[in-house]
């Protein structure tokens, strides 16, 4: 079957590859471009832990196909930290603990990184909506939402939105 | 999971969708939103020869209020922007009710309005909610456009009205002809499940006097079903107590749910007319 080719920004770099229309997006990231940060959980829709940003709003990377991406801008956990510097959510998660055996956190993260760019002063109950689409089998979530505030309240004393 | 190989075509206008479809007949399938029809394909139950991606295509992500007072969705129109809509919290309270509740926030990025009215997926929310409206599809095919009431273009589980090479490009809300109130309540696991129960309540009323009403129920049956009785009753007079529990009955009669994993059947029916009499008690209200 014919392959197309795609132009794709992830995180910030234009990426072009010729891809056949049946794959995935989840694997033409950790395949094609090695960016393993992207899991696959259920891959039926259902966990969010291959959650991207497309064109800056979290989608469920297993249920895009990668020629749906050409033109588009993708972000991933990787495009997220600056240099060696973590991004004040991902400090969030480590400062509260927000993972125990890591699975759902690049996904988590990407939602929460939408989220605080669209509200950055949420309430416990706007966190808990946003994230309610990304599940985790470890940490009852509790650890999860105090790490979003934390990184809330982090971003808003530094006056700092980016990704 | 890897999908069976299929051609892939990304059209950037109508006409052009409309050709492929032409081409390809039955053999062809519209991707939308993609939250239904992606999971299909890779559970390989859906093979399909080309898939027709409309999300290229411009103008079709609107969702607005017509001069005649009617709204109307775009095929883009997605069910993120119905959460958020301001028209919909201001003029349709069973829609503003209902969009938060379909699937999960990262589901509702993507999904469409008019792509789950295509699936008819029996437990989908917006085919109650749209029945419950006297909703319309509008459809474009290589004989021009044709309008299809919802209810008609619901014609089982996972099958719609539309004839091949037709693309449904618009849903549509008559204009209320009274003041508008509704609901929709749903009962499901958690969130991202789909409705253990859900019920979709809308009125119209002139003075007090209900001049429309319409309700229909997700999840309890082998297709959203309307519940025409329940409606008949509460038209033509004011609600009250007893009107508003009849309407529950009759509602619980005219579901058919069957015991499954969400619950049984009696629960589900109990759920039923719990629901309606609950929505018709707290109905958002909006100027007429
Ligand atoms: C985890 C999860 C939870 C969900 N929970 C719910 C829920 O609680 N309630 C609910 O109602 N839904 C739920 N859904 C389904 C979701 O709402 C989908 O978005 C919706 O069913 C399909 O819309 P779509 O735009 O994604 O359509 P697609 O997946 O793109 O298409 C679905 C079908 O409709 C056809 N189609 C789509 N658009 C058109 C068109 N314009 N013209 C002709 N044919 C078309 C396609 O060919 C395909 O057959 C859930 C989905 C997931 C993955
Ligand atoms: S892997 Fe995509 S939602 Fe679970
Ligand atoms: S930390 Fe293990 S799934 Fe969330």
């Amino acid at each position: 079957m014919e392959e197309r080719r795609v132009t794709v920004e992830v995180n910030g770099d234009t990426k072009t590859a010729e891809v056949e229309p049946r794959l995935l997006l989840a694997h033409f990231l950790r395949e094609a471009l090695g960016l393993t940060g992207t899991h696959i959980g259920c891959d039926t829709t259902n966990c969010g832990a291959c959650t991207v940003l497309f064109d800056g709003k979290p989608i469920k990377s297993c249920t895009m196909f990668a020629v749906q991406a050409d033109g588009h801008e993708v972000t991933t956990v990787e495009g997220l930290s600056m240099a060696s510097e973590l991004h004040p959510v991902q400090e969030g998660f480590k400062e509260e603990h927000g993972l125990q055996c890591g699975f759902c956190t690049s996904g988590m993260m990407m939602t929460a990184t939408a989220l605080l760019e669209e509200n950055p002063n949420p309430t416990e109950e706007d966190v808990r909506w946003a994230l309610s689409g990304n599940l985790c089998r470890c940490t009852g979530y509790q650890n999860i939402v105090k790490s979003v505030l934390w990184a809330a309240e982090k971003m808003r004393s530094e006056g700092v939105v980016r990704r | 999971m890897y999908p069976s190989r299929f051609r892939y075509e990304a059209p950037r206008s109508l006409d052009e969708a409309l050709d492929f479809l032409r081409v390809y007949g039955d053999e062809a399938k519209v991707l939308a939103g993609g939250q239904s029809l992606i999971p299909l394909i890779k559970l390989r139950f859906a093979s399909i020869e080309l898939v027709v991606d409309i999300n290229n295509i411009p103008g079709l992500d609107y969702h607005r209020q017509e001069s005649d007072g009617s709204l109307s969705f775009g095929a883009l129109c997605r069910h993120v922007d119905l959460e958020h809509s301001e028209l919909l919290r201001r003029s349709q309270p069973t829609m503003a009710a209902a969009a938060p509740l379909i699937a999960d926030p990262i589901v509702r990025n993507r999904g469409t309005l008019v792509g789950s009215l295509c699936h008819a997926d029996p437990q989908g929310d917006w085919a109650s909610v749209m029945m419950a409206l006297g909703g319309e599809i509008i459809a474009a095919g290589p004989g021009g456009r044709r309008t299809i009431p919802v209810s008609d273009f619901i014609m089982g589980p996972f099958q719609n009205a539309l004839r091949p090479g037709e693309i449904a490009v618009e849903a549509r809300v008559p204009a209320p002809k009274g003041a508008v109130s509704g609901n929709y309540l749903k009962l499901e696991r958690r969130v991202g499940d789909f409705a253990t129960v859900g019920v979709a309540v809308a009125l119209e009323t002139s003075g007090s006097t209900v001049s429309r009403a319409g309700i229909a129920l997700t999840g309890v049956g082998p297709s959203n079903i309307q519940a025409t009785a329940a409606e008949q009753a509460l038209v033509g007079s004011a609600l009250n107590a007893n009107s508003i529990q009849q309407a529950g009955r009759l509602a619980a009669e005219a579901a058919q749910p069957k015991t499954d994993h969400r619950g049984s059947a009696e629960y589900k029916r109990h759920v039923v007319e719990t629901f309606v009499t609950r929505a018709l008690g707290s109905r958002g209200a909006v100027a007429a």
